[in-house]
């Protein structure tokens, strides 16, 4: 079974890749062209590319379980808005960033709400559990500090 | 000017420890090329023609003389002991080792400096006044401001892979000297009627490729909402600006493509989400950025007595009196005057400054300045505090070490990218074409007769060296393997800013000196009593100088 980070920790992956056609698999993750389809959509998974922005989860945030946010090239950073813009709008399920970014963005990814990391090389998990830690404070407000610095110096 | 507290430290050594800690993997062959690019860039490292160029930021031009210090002493044990002053009001080192510059980064960490996003697809050091706080045309102090946008651009968590630079400036004076109609995001302190300061947001503006002045999206934005405003306008950049082509991935083509119309509704409709959110400015932020930029000790000095003393001085040496004309400016504090020192000097490349020029600038500043100097746009620098009574010993000091060319705002003042011989970007070289003009340019009266001009030369299309803002800009192309160099004129980076028109076809390099020759002699004939060249441009428009410029080429 795959692996990726969860909340602080290396864990199996419950769920599978997308797949082509009309209709996800069972435990297989949506493509938001699968998930529009699904009637009902709670516990739903879907992933977002770069370029189909978030208008369409806004209405089922409370239904879905996870949204993977896909980062084909690292230096494509579309998701970083969207997974920031998902959290502030109120969701709260997995948040998973997934594809080519690379460790050295894990404490941007962390701070605009995700909170699951996918990684295509799964021996890269561990060193991107170090990176986690990069930076001890900020200045911005974000998802995983409210607060900008100027609130709390 | 603003202090690092414990957590400002703690970021920027966390950030040196990072960047070590990616060299060192860098090396290792861990990371590759592409993906060390963009890391890279962030802490300022670029790889050029021939080695790497380090750019440090310095936050709106302003700099101790603790900070001197250290960047002449850094360029002397990792560089080849000068720096060179850019048009962000950054400082750029054109000799490092890779290998070094996490050593680097560590010294500057020592003195609260570092090399954070000043370059790559992120947003870049908010540039504002060189004169901010002393200059009598202004309205407020811009510079709070620019310090709050500092540290919310700082590591912003969303904003690092935008699909392409971005940049902010801010102005707060009639005169605008921060260029913020050719910025992605530019911004106006105005103040309404009832004596309240708010925000005029500009977003759109740029050179480069396509050069664009910004379109208004905001007339009026309280304070308060600066960031939350910002990050709105962030937001749809990121999220809708193209990323297929680099030459078409700035804001400006966003906006154009959208409408002005349309990009406000969506900035306005993010906004509405992070409006009064918690980056909502406070009352106490603001006190606290305003704390660091108080005016400073000034003695109580009589403006006549001062200016009776200066006018003696200036009677008794009249080349003394001509660069109190020329490179100093009337201050708010009576008996005090601003200095703009010229890094223009014939014979050195503009914007470059010596170890030991900075040294003596920061000894200077020390005893003269109240220990603080500046950067400018223009790639000079300013000692924005100095009593009159000392200006002409500075000034006998300052002409020791070639600092003193009277030359601000005219002919030879001119800005130049460092072009083909350090850049890989560049299509042409600028420096020797900048050099030539200054050396055909020297008879000073002529330089003055001429009045305020603005020279301004790029190596390439991304417009480092404005050529699209100078009322004469050049710009280096490359026509099959060879160096030619575009005219345009009435370019103009003010608040009536305007974009250059091109003359025409391109030029040689050794005919550049004759070509300005030209264009100038046409303003000459033309020019109706106290008109500057742009005014006699704008009048007669590009028609005469054209036919001056190429009848005695062929």
């Amino acid at each position: 079974m795959p692996k990726l980070i969860k909340n602080g920790a290396i864990v199996h992956d419950d769920w599978q890749a997308p797949a082509s056609g009309d209709t996800a698999p069972a435990g297989h993750i949506c493509t938001l062209q699968q998930w529009l389809q699904l009637q009902d959509k709670s516990g739903s998974a879907v992933q977002l590319e770069p370029g189909e922005g978030v208008q369409d989860l806004l209405e089922h945030l409370d239904a879905i379980a996870l949204v993977a946010v896909n980062f084909p090239v690292f230096t494509d950073g579309r998701g970083f808005s969207y997974a920031r813009e998902l959290r502030q709008r109120g969701y709260e399920g997995e948040l998973r960033a997934t594809g080519a970014f690379i460790r050295d963005q894990m404490t941007y990814l962390a701070r605009v709400g995700f909170n699951a990391f996918q990684m295509t090389d799964e021996s890269a998990l561990e060193d991107a559990l170090d990176s986690l830690h990069d930076f001890s404070q900020c200045y911005q407000a974000s998802i995983d500090q409210p607060l900008p610095l100027f609130r709390r110096r | 000017m603003y202090v690092y507290d414990k957590y400002d430290q703690q970021i920027i050594d966390e950030r040196v420890a990072q960047y070590r800690d990616q060299t060192r993997r860098y090396l290792a062959g861990e990371i590759s090329e592409e993906q060390f690019l963009p890391l890279r860039l962030q802490n300022g490292l670029y790889v050029q023609r021939l080695a790497p160029m380090l750019r440090i930021a310095v936050p709106y031009g302003l700099l101790n003389t603790r900070q001197l210090r250290k960047l002449a002493s850094i360029s002397r044990d990792y560089d080849k002991g000068y720096v060179h002053v850019s048009t962000r009001q950054n400082i750029q080192m054109n000799w490092p080792r890779l290998e070094e510059v996490p050593d680097i980064l560590a010294e500057l960490a020592s003195v609260q400096m570092h090399a954070i996003q000043t370059s790559g697809n992120c947003i870049r050091n908010t540039t504002t006044d060189e004169y901010a706080g002393v200059s009598p045309d202004e309205l407020v102090d811009p510079r709070p401001y620019c310090e709050i946008i500092r540290q919310w651009s700082t590591l912003h968590p969303e904003f690092a892979f935008l699909p392409r630079k971005f940049k902010i400036a801010v102005c707060a004076s009639q005169k605008d000297r921060a260029a913020i109609h050719v910025h992605d995001i530019g911004i106006e302190l105005v103040a309404n009627d009832a004596g309240d300061i708010g925000l005029q947001v500009m977003v759109g503006g740029g050179l480069g490729r396509t050069p664009v002045i910004g379109s208004v999206i905001c007339e009026w934005l309280e304070p308060r909402h600066m960031l939350s405003y910002l990050e709105a306008i962030l937001r749809v950049y990121n999220q809708h600006g193209r990323r297929d082509n680099k030459f078409k991935a700035r804001i400006k083509i966003l906006v154009k493509a959208m409408g002005v119309d349309a990009f406000r509704a969506a900035v306005e409709e993010q906004w509405q989400s992070l409006k009064d959110g918690p980056t909502t400015l406070t009352d106490e932020e603001f006190e606290r950025a305003r704390s660091f930029f108080t005016t400073p000790d000034y003695e109580a000095l009589e403006q006549d007595a001062a200016q009776q003393v200066l006018q003696a001085q200036c009677d008794a040496d009249s080349i003394f009196a001509n660069w109190v004309l020329r490179n100093t400016r009337a201050h708010k504090a009576d008996g005090y005057r601003s200095v703009t020192l010229s890094l223009k000097a014939t014979g050195f490349p503009p914007g470059d400054i010596t170890a030991e020029q900075l040294e003596l600038l920061a000894d200077l500043a020390d005893r003269y300045s109240m220990g603080e100097v500046r950067n400018t746009h223009q790639q000079n620098m300013v000692l924005a505090d100095v009593r009159m009574a000392d200006l002409h010993t500075l000034w006998r000091e300052l002409q020791g070490a070639r600092l003193a060319t009277p030359n601000i705002g005219y002919l030879t003042d001119i800005i130049c990218c460092p072009g083909g011989d350090y850049c890989s970007l560049a299509n042409a070289k600028s420096i020797p074409v900048a050099e030539a003009i200054q050396a055909r340019f020297d008879d000073l009266d002529y330089v003055y007769d001429l009045g305020p001009l603005d020279l301004n030369i790029s190596g390439c299309m991304n417009a480092c060296g404005h050529h699209h803002v100078g009322h004469i800009g050049i710009l280096g192309v490359d026509k099959k393997g060879q160096e030619f160099y575009q005219v345009s004129l009435g370019g103009n980076q003010g608040k009536d800013a305007s974009l250059g028109k091109i003359l025409g076809p391109s030029f040689k390099q050794e005919d550049m000196p004759d070509v300005v020759e030209r264009i100038l002699s046409t303003y000459l004939s033309l020019r109706a009593e106290e008109e500057t060249f742009l005014d006699t441009y704008r009048r007669v428009g590009i028609e005469p100088f054209k036919e001056r410029a190429y009848a005695e080429v062929n």
